[in-house]
């Protein structure tokens, strides 16, 4: 029978991508935490460009890089779909998943680092921005990106859902707010009902605890 | 019947270079929209690109594809019967999208400091360019190809950054045949393909355009 496992960490959200997704397809996996601090030989034989999680390892082979993960999924087990099969939607999907890459990832991590108050209002005033494109072209009235149910861009945006709020209690300024962004605030809610969501995420209050303690290391407390 | 695809480019875009060599490759007649990114950007690339408001930008029947590698997987996914740029085994894909990401994440804003930089800056650039194409180089290994035995997704998203090639050894000072050899003998291999030939610069426009464009920024 073919193999799966995951090399993960407890706190990372694409670790959870990975494992959200694997729940969605019914794929069993075996679960390897990692320490971030002291990682494994095989983790560094495994993904030796970058060294990080999460790795899914399939009968032996290493993919590495959680938006490559997700794809692989999808291809690998059909069953439950999470990605439009009409090309052109396809290709949508990808767009508003890179999206989440390229501007969400810089807003979230100026915000996360961000210090001085003037500094944390701005980072906040930048994902609010961001995260309203996000809200009127991808999302729109659906209650998911994937429309009734959710799908890999849902999942890609899985972070956004849970950790962000959690960030922005570690950094002292919200962002997901219902008067700022209320179809998002209200698709982060939906998304973390989700019983495959809801039964697959860090507990709340030891997330905020290792945010705080991050920042704090990085000195930005 | 056409299929009406039209591409909106920039001639010195290494993103629009990818799609030329896969229009290409898949022998897809497309009408050629050279978009003059030094002036005010045209309603047309702002209509059809209002989020990043970028080249390339590949229209089919009227509808915007945007980002040069899903503009890729497109192509392959609706033109599948001739050259197909990815492989069919799932996990090939999957390497060969971890290695196109790889090249979009490090390569450009490596080697767009080959020539923004200098003196210290400059030598730390060299060293990151070099590790770069030692990685890819060991991931090339002995194969003529990244896709194997024929052109695929992880050489056209690679190819183009070897129009700057001649500039950044000029500026920089070394030689890209001296140290990596298979790479040198990969691009000069990719480059007798047509579709590779017509769709990539020419490395005397692309050092013209950056001893100019260095001017300006007040180097030399």
């Amino acid at each position: 029978m073919a193999e799966v496992k995951l090399h993960g960490f407890w706190c990372s959200p694409f670790s959870y991508r990975v494992i959200w997704a694997l729940k969605l397809k019914g794929v069993e996996y075996e679960y390897i935490e990692e320490d971030l601090l002291n990682k494994s030989e095989l983790l560094l034989k495994y993904n030796p460009i970058y060294k990080k999680i999460p790795v899914l390892v399939h009968d032996g082979k290493p993919i590495a890089e959680s938006l490559v993960i997700l794809e692989y999924i999808e291809e690998t087990w059909p069953e439950n779909p999470l990605l439009p099969k009409d090309p052109y939607d396809r290709a949508m999907a990808r767009f508003w998943i890179q999206y989440g890459v390229t501007k969400c990832a810089d807003a979230f991590g100026a915000f996360y680092v961000a210090s001085e108050e003037e500094e944390r209002e701005k980072a906040a005033k930048d994902i609010v921005e961001v995260l309203k494109i996000l809200e009127d072209q991808a999302l729109g009235d659906k209650k998911f990106f994937g429309g009734d149910n959710i799908n890999l861009v849902d999942i890609s945006y899985g972070p956004s859902a849970y950790w962000l709020p959690a960030m922005g209690e570690a950094v002292g300024v919200k962002v997901l707010e219902p008067s700022t962004l209320p179809k998002l605030h209200a698709w982060a809610n939906n998304f973390i009902e989700v019983p495959a969501i809801k039964e697959n995420i860090p507990d709340y209050d030891k997330m905020l605890a290792y945010m705080r303690d991050a920042r704090e290391k990085l000195g930005k407390n | 019947m056409a299929d009406e695809v039209t591409l909106l480019d920039f001639w010195l875009s290494p993103f629009g270079m990818r799609v030329k060599i896969a229009l290409a490759e898949k022998e897809v007649k497309y009408e050629y929209s050279e978009q003059n990114l030094m002036n005010r950007k045209s309603d047309l690339l702002l209509k059809m690109n209002p989020v990043y408001k970028k080249i390339p930008v590949l229209v089919h029947h009227g509808k915007p594809v945007c980002e040069s590698l899903i503009i890729l997987q497109y192509i392959d996914a609706v033109w599948k019967g001739k050259a197909p740029l990815l492989p069919s085994d799932p996990y090939e894909r999957a390497q060969s999208m971890f290695w196109a990401d790889f090249i979009d994440r490090k390569v450009h804003d490596i080697s767009k400091k080959l020539w923004t930089t200098k003196g210290e800056e400059l030598e730390a650039a060299k060293k990151d360019f070099f590790e770069c194409l030692e990685l890819l180089e060991r991931e090339l290994g002995e194969k003529p190809y990244f896709g194997g035995e024929a052109l695929g997704y992880v050489d056209i998203a690679l190819l183009p950054f070897s129009c700057g090639f001649y500039t950044y050894e000029t500026i920089g000072d070394f030689s890209i045949e001296a140290r990596f050899p298979k790479i040198r003998a990969w691009v000069d291999r990719c480059l007798k393909k047509e579709s590779v030939a017509k769709s990539l610069a020419e490395p005397e426009k692309v050092h013209e355009f950056i001893l100019e464009t260095r001017k300006g920024l007040g180097f030399d």
